[in-house]
């Protein structure tokens, strides 16, 4: 940058967040969890209540079983009662496994 | 596209302007154009090419451009209409390593003090329910929930509280062996410190903290007529003559460890720079830290507003004095702005005022576990006993209910990354309540601040490698 400074050590971070341009890092203003879902529940919007997307449901990162079985949105996830039963055979808790939820396509 | 401000602080340190943002508690320093473009958006969002047409006659466009480019990337300025940054509830892990467990070792005292908040009329722990003094078994017990409960902590800390910690002494030596050779068995190291009032500081007890690497606290007021106003024996005796030759001693002897004084600061006791000059130049503590005395406003040792400008113009003097001492590369001994600018240094945005009920917690001399000290022993604020282990629902329960985001107060506070709503004891001394933030001295830890900051700058420019060292 150019015509800031960084000084502390957390401006010094954001720096090279914004060089290496970190979207995501950089909407996280702190909060390490994400938020939940899209705060305006219209088809098309898609944006977290930060303004950006850091915090809406990731199919592979949020609460996988909520989103299909009890979430009014639908959700990116595979139907498990016809076309996916063992989609989340491997994966014993969404916490620890799951990067072993794969992708499934149609 | 319409730009408006993000939360933020100004502040000027030898001249030169600078910014610290919120939440991130990042600081930079402005350069003309970032500063004029930032005084230009004081107030409603304004078009970006306005700003640039405006500024026309100052700077180039481009540099315009680039400036405003550079503000949004760090979040100083964001499109009008997107949502402002709120105070996000970011609970800590399920599993939080407890680092620091604080022993009440006994709740009696060979001190008197007016002012005391274990004993006077604010007290909050029922001293009439439990024993005097914590037995061995207790102590052990303690020191083994510390290390259950360290996880990976490769350190743990004991720290011995009371009461007069010293009035315990065979304890004190019991836990501080036992845990030595638990910490030497788990291959964990172990950090002990206490605080005493000193009057029970004889050669052998100094021998004794010296040969164990004790870190030692001395609760002391000032000189003899300041000591001697409020710390004093059940006879009304003041205590300076006795702890005086004493403290000398330990500081002559004891120089492993950075002995370190604090201070209670009151309506009556209030002239800082004569407190400190005795303290540090006089008798020589390395450390001389001042808090405002805890305590419902009614008493008559309570500062009054009056008394608070006083104390931040002191500490503001004391402050200087410390960026001179080092940026001359000499010790200067005023604790209380080394804590507040390491924690800019490192950009600390806190969800909670302290470690209290997550990476500290204090033990009664019964055995009841508490969110720290203060509260170990009040049955309203009981988190577990060393016997039944910590209630980690009611730990979980408390973090729910205690977090920033539950104090609507300190949302459009800019200091809120460093301050978080303040002690829980005081809230609860003075409101009744822990969940309350500490409105009553918002203006003054803005005001401290904000002075920390212009003292931060001032070290940036002229330190730098002072600062650099903080990172270790």
């Amino acid at each position: 940058m150019k015509h800031l400074q960084p000084i502390n050590r957390k401006a010094e971070r954001i720096e090279t967040l914004v060089e290496d341009n970190d979207i995501v890092a950089l909407q996280d203003d702190g909060a390490n969890i994400p938020l939940g879902c899209s705060f305006v529940f219209q088809p098309g919007w898609e944006a977290d209540s930060k303004g950006g997307t850091a915090g809406l449901c990731q199919p592979v990162e949020r609460d996988l079983f909520d989103c299909y079985i009890t979430c009014f949105w639908p959700a990116h996830v595979p139907d498990l009662y016809n076309h996916a039963p063992d989609w989340t055979s491997k994966c014993g808790s969404a916490a620890k496994d799951w990067r072993k939820i794969d992708l499934i396509f149609p | 596209m319409q730009l408006q401000r993000s939360e933020m602080h100004r502040f000027e340190a030898r001249g030169e302007p600078f910014v610290y943002l919120v939440p991130s508690a990042a600081v930079f320093q402005l350069d003309p154009i970032s500063a004029a473009v930032l005084d230009g958006l004081n107030g409603e969002a304004r078009d970006a090419r306005h700003i640039v047409d405006e500024l026309s006659d100052r700077f180039a466009a481009d540099d315009v451009t680039t400036t405003l480019e550079e503000l949004v990337n760090v979040r100083a300025l964001r499109h009008e209409g997107s949502p402002s940054n709120e105070v996000p509830l970011d609970l800590p892990p399920e599993e939080m390593p407890l680092q620091n467990l604080v022993l009440n070792v006994t709740s009696k005292c060979n001190l008197s003090c007016g002012y005391c908040y274990e004993y006077g009329d604010d007290r909050l722990s029922e001293a009439s329910a439990m024993p005097d003094m914590m037995s061995d078994e207790t102590a052990r017990q303690s020191v083994d929930l510390l290390f259950e409960e360290a996880g990976p902590s490769p350190v743990v800390h004991l720290t011995f509280f009371g009461g007069e910690t010293l009035l315990n002494l065979r304890v004190l030596k019991e836990a501080t062996h036992y845990a030595r050779a638990k910490g030497a068995e788990v291959g964990k190291r172990v950090e002990i410190g206490l605080t005493t009032n000193a009057t029970l500081l004889k050669p052998d007890v100094i021998t004794w903290l010296i040969d164990n690497d004790i870190g030692v606290t001395v609760s002391i007021d000032g000189p003899k007529e300041m000591q001697d106003r409020f710390r004093i024996f059940q006879s009304g005796e003041g205590s300076y003559g006795v702890i005086e030759p004493k403290v000398r001693e330990l500081l002559r002897r004891h120089r492993r460890r950075a002995i370190g004084a604090r201070v209670t600061l009151t309506q009556q006791n209030l002239d800082v720079q004569r407190i400190f000059r005795h303290l540090s130049d006089d008798v020589g503590f390395l450390e001389v830290g001042f808090a405002p005395v805890t305590t419902s406003t009614c008493r008559d040792y309570a500062i009054d507003e009056d008394g608070y400008v006083r104390m931040l113009g002191a500490f503001e003097e004391l402050g200087h004095e410390f960026v001179e001492a080092t940026v001359a590369g000499r010790h200067h001994a005023f604790s209380n702005v080394k804590e507040t600018i390491e924690e800019i240094h490192k950009g600390v945005s806190k969800a909670y005022p302290c470690g209290a009920g997550l990476g500290l917690l204090g033990v009664s001399t019964g055995g009841d576990v508490g969110l720290c000290h203060r509260f170990a022993g009040s049955g309203d604020h009981t988190l577990g006993s060393v016997t039944e282990g910590i209630d980690k629902s009611g730990q979980r329960q408390f973090l729910e209910e205690h977090h920033i985001a539950y104090k609507p107060d300190c949302h459009s506070c800019w200091a809120r990354p460093l301050c978080s709503g303040g002690c829980y004891h005081e809230a609860q001394t003075r409101y009744g309540s822990t969940k309350s933030p500490n409105l009553h001295y918002c203006d003054w830890i803005r005001s401290w601040t904000h002075t920390c900051l212009e003292l931060y700058g001032e070290l940036a420019t002229r330190a730098p490698g002072y600062l650099g060292r903080l990172d270790a």
